[in-house]
């Protein structure tokens, strides 16, 4: 709106707008340069949008239509409608359930502990101390740690045999765990390995919302006799609501999609001898890149997709809800 | 509203300047976006087509390390041909270069010239993709005679066409620790050990029960049961298919006896419970866990690696006991190839008897050709590590003797599920071999069913 009317302003029409003057006695602006204020803007946006539909929403749409048939990778041009077949598969499949009950308790193990370490962490770190910086660089240094090269560590640290775990555990004399072939141990391992890289990352967000928050409520909290615990669960912590929502949105979404950590950690796309830390992710890598099931697989992505969907959905509900209660 | 104010600062023709350079930078940034994803299509940079100066570029895709380049075959070729230049592109893991090739003979685009296939692939290719890739069968430079008819007959179609030539074998021996056989009170000269199991799998299982029995502290006589049931399948002539094609692994005595083999190994702890190329499988060698490994010859160098100077002086290696092949690679000419009769030609020159010898010389890559197997450089090869073992007499015989195995599409599904759910399951997670049977069975049903 405001650039129609400065638009109509510059053509010498009624001055409708105190913010912008036509220039004085200029000349009359050519039809070009009406033409290119007009269109401009959408040609700035434009990229953003062109690489958008192609690398985003095409992608996602050709997914969702390929799910709907039987797709060999022998043969990914020569698809045949198969309806719904693909997702009433799934609703029958155990090695889907199991994947999403692993991607669930991989999830609440991984993002639960990642989220209060990184809120723990950030309020040290939001504390005078010496060396900030150095320590914030450090925070960061696992996320900047390539997932391949942190998992590889970590499934030697976690090896049966000669894992340095199990060296820690029998010194204290407690049996070695097989840590890959269970599956508590197993998801705990995978887990961990998410945790390590994400903590650190969370924690900075955290801690430049927590820099935000205004001292002099602090200083009033201290007044009023607030002790520090205090101060951090009733000052901190609810001013840090949107951010700590924001993170849990994102993480909820990493977790979803967790591939890299449980192919690497077993080495294989199985995800254990048992599936026991198979994620949804690994499951639709099998189903398509194994078995060469692209539609099964297709119909896997749609389904993380829509899983996804609900869960933003549940989150949405309830910021509404703690946010009408405040 | 920042941005009207800004606005008015600039004077109009700058402004006018300013937005057009902006307006044509993004124009021109979703021109060349959209320019590349058309191009992606028809170009494919992966398969270089002309090497300027009239030369031809002839491309060839590979997966892990072939040696060619290593060998100084490429150079060798560029020599005698100074129109031809050759390019290699090559991908670590078969698992990805694989879907990709697949991907690639589907679009009819993206192609190397060359593509080379793993043996557990070929004949899925033979069967699916044989309209896609060129016979070679009668290429001029080929010869069938040269190979192995076991080999040979692995890229055959139904209708006979060849879409591949071998490249290396697999034939597998035994490799073991003397140091560890002593202490068990087992010999350890190369030939008695042989004797121990000479003609049976059975009687390498009754070997290792018998190792246990006085084997050193923390040492069990094979890596995993997978190596074991592996090794022992691959000796049948029909293993997951009949002949028609049809799939019979449910029943295949094949499978059975090895499956059988393998539980029995598992129960009578002789295994080390290790899955091979797991990063415990390596540390497990340099630590000296197990005492023998099913090896083919391209494992002898992974082994030296592994073991390192501590296992020096300590490995051998002694027949199987039964011939069997594990792994190996073909080349194939995709029918879309940009330079097909120059990649048929140099495909069947660097399959040719001549060139093979020098790959085994400077690589180690057991030949497929007969010719080459029979040559003094490889029947007289020893090696150093394995206390100079005479490798090249243990593997070209066990190489002679394959049995033309009947393969079909899926047998590396069957197996990995097989081996590493089915053993796995009983091997690490001590689940009955019924249990381990059955998850196996589910999950091959569920990856063949269409």
């Amino acid at each position: 709106m405001t650039l129609s009317r400065t638009e109509r302003a510059r053509a010498g029409g009624p001055v409708a707008t105190t913010e912008v003057k036509a220039p004085p006695q200029g000349p009359r602006p050519s039809r070009r340069h009406r033409w290119d204020a007009r269109w401009s803007p959408y040609a700035f946006i434009t990229p953003f949008f062109v690489f958008f539909a192609a690398f985003g929403l095409f992608p996602l749409i050709y997914t969702g239509w390929a799910s709907l048939h039987r797709v060999s990778l022998h043969n990914p041009t020569e698809m045949e409608w198969s309806g719904l077949h693909n997702y009433t598969r799934l609703l029958e499949d155990e090695f889907f359930w199991n994947a999403l009950g692993n991607t669930f308790t991989i999830g609440v193990l991984s993002t639960v502990p990642q989220l209060l370490m990184a809120l723990g962490l950030a309020h040290l770190l939001h504390a005078r101390l010496r060396g900030s910086a150095f320590f914030r660089v450090a925070l960061l240094t696992p996320y900047a740690t390539s997932v391949a090269a942190a998992t590889l560590v970590f499934a030697m640290l976690y090896g049966r045999d000669y894992g340095m775990v199990n060296w820690a555990l029998e010194l204290v004399g407690v049996g070695p765990v097989d840590w890959e072939g269970g599956s508590w141990s197993s998801q705990f391992a995978v887990s961990s390995i998410v945790i390590w890289r994400w903590t650190g990352y969370n924690a900075l967000i955290y801690l430049a919302a927590m820099q935000a928050i205004p001292d002099d409520l602090y200083e009033s909290a201290a007044l009023d006799g607030a002790s520090a615990w205090q101060r951090f669960v009733h000052v901190t912590v609810p001013s840090l609501r949107p951010t700590i929502l924001f993170t849990v949105v994102v993480s909820t979404i990493g977790a979803t999609q967790l591939f890299g950590e449980p192919l690497l950690f077993g080495g294989s796309q199985t995800g254990g001898g048992s599936h026991q830390y198979q994620t949804l992710g690994l499951y639709l890598y099998e189903q398509g890149w194994f078995s060469f099931h692209l539609g099964r697989a297709a119909a896997v992505a749609w389904a993380m997709f829509l899983i996804l969907i609900v869960v933003g959905l549940v989150y949405w509900l309830i910021a509404r809800r703690l946010s009408k209660s405040h | 509203m920042l941005p009207l104010q800004t606005r008015r600062e600039i004077s109009p023709r700058l402004r006018h300047l300013k937005r057009l350079s902006a307006a044509t930078l993004s124009a021109l940034l979703g021109a060349t976006l959209l320019g590349a994803c058309a191009d992606d299509g028809g170009s494919g940079s992966a398969a270089g087509d002309s090497g300027g100066e009239g030369k031809t570029t002839v491309s060839v895709g590979v997966f892990g390390v072939f040696g060619y380049k290593q060998a100084g075959l490429y150079d060798e070729y560029e020599r005698n041909h100074p129109d031809i230049r050759i390019k290699e592109n090559a991908t670590e893991r078969n698992e990805d270069y694989y879907p990709a090739l697949l991907n690639h003979l589907a679009a009819g685009s993206g192609l190397n010239d060359i593509q080379a296939v793993e043996v557990d692939n070929v004949n899925e290719m033979a069967t699916l993709q044989a309209d896609r890739l060129t016979d070679l069968k009668s290429a001029p430079g080929v010869r069938e005679s040269d190979f192995l008819d076991w080999k040979w007959d692995q890229a055959k179609t139904k209708d006979g066409k060849v879409i591949g030539l071998g490249t290396d074998i697999g034939p597998m021996g035994v490799c073991y620790r003397k140091d560890h056989f002593k202490k068990a009170g087992l010999p350890t000269d190369r030939d008695k050990v042989g004797k121990l199991w000479a003609g049976d799998w059975e009687k390498y299982v009754e070997t290792g029960e018998r190792f246990m029995d006085k084997a050193p502290k923390g040492v069990s006589f094979m890596d995993g049961a997978s190596g074991l049931y592996n090794a022992s399948v691959s000796g049948y002539e029909r293993k997951n298919y009949a002949p028609g094609g049809k799939l019979i692994y449910k029943k295949s005595q094949a499978v059975e006896e090895s499956w059988d083999l393998a539980m029995r190994a598992v129960k009578g702890k002789t295994t080390a419970r290790l899955k091979q190329f797991d990063t415990q499988w390596d540390q497990a060698y340099s630590n000296g866990a197990f005492a023998t490994v099913v090896c083919p010859p391209w494992m002898l160098g992974y082994i030296k690696e592994k073991s390192g100077t501590k296992g020096a002086d300590k490995w051998d290696v002694a027949p199987a006991p039964k011939p069997a092949n594990w792994g190996g690679s073909f080349l194939s000419v995709p029918a879309k190839a940009k330079n097909r009769d120059e990649a048929v030609k140099l495909a069947a020159w660097l399959t040719a008897p001549e060139q093979q010898e020098k790959l085994f010389k400077k690589q180690a890559s057991f030949p497929s050709s007969t010719k080459a197997l029979e040559s003094t450089g490889v029947r007289g090869a020893r090696h150093a590590y394995f206390d100079n073992a005479p490798i090249g007499r243990i593997f070209s015989d066990a190489a002679l003797e394959v049995p033309k195995a009947v393969l079909g599409p899926k047998d590396q599904i069957i197996k990995q599920y097989i081996t590493d759910i089915g053993i796995l399951q009983v091997e690490q997670q001590g689940k009955s071999p019924g249990q381990g049977w059955d998850a196996a069975v589910k999950k091959i049903d569920d990856a063949v069913e269409d």
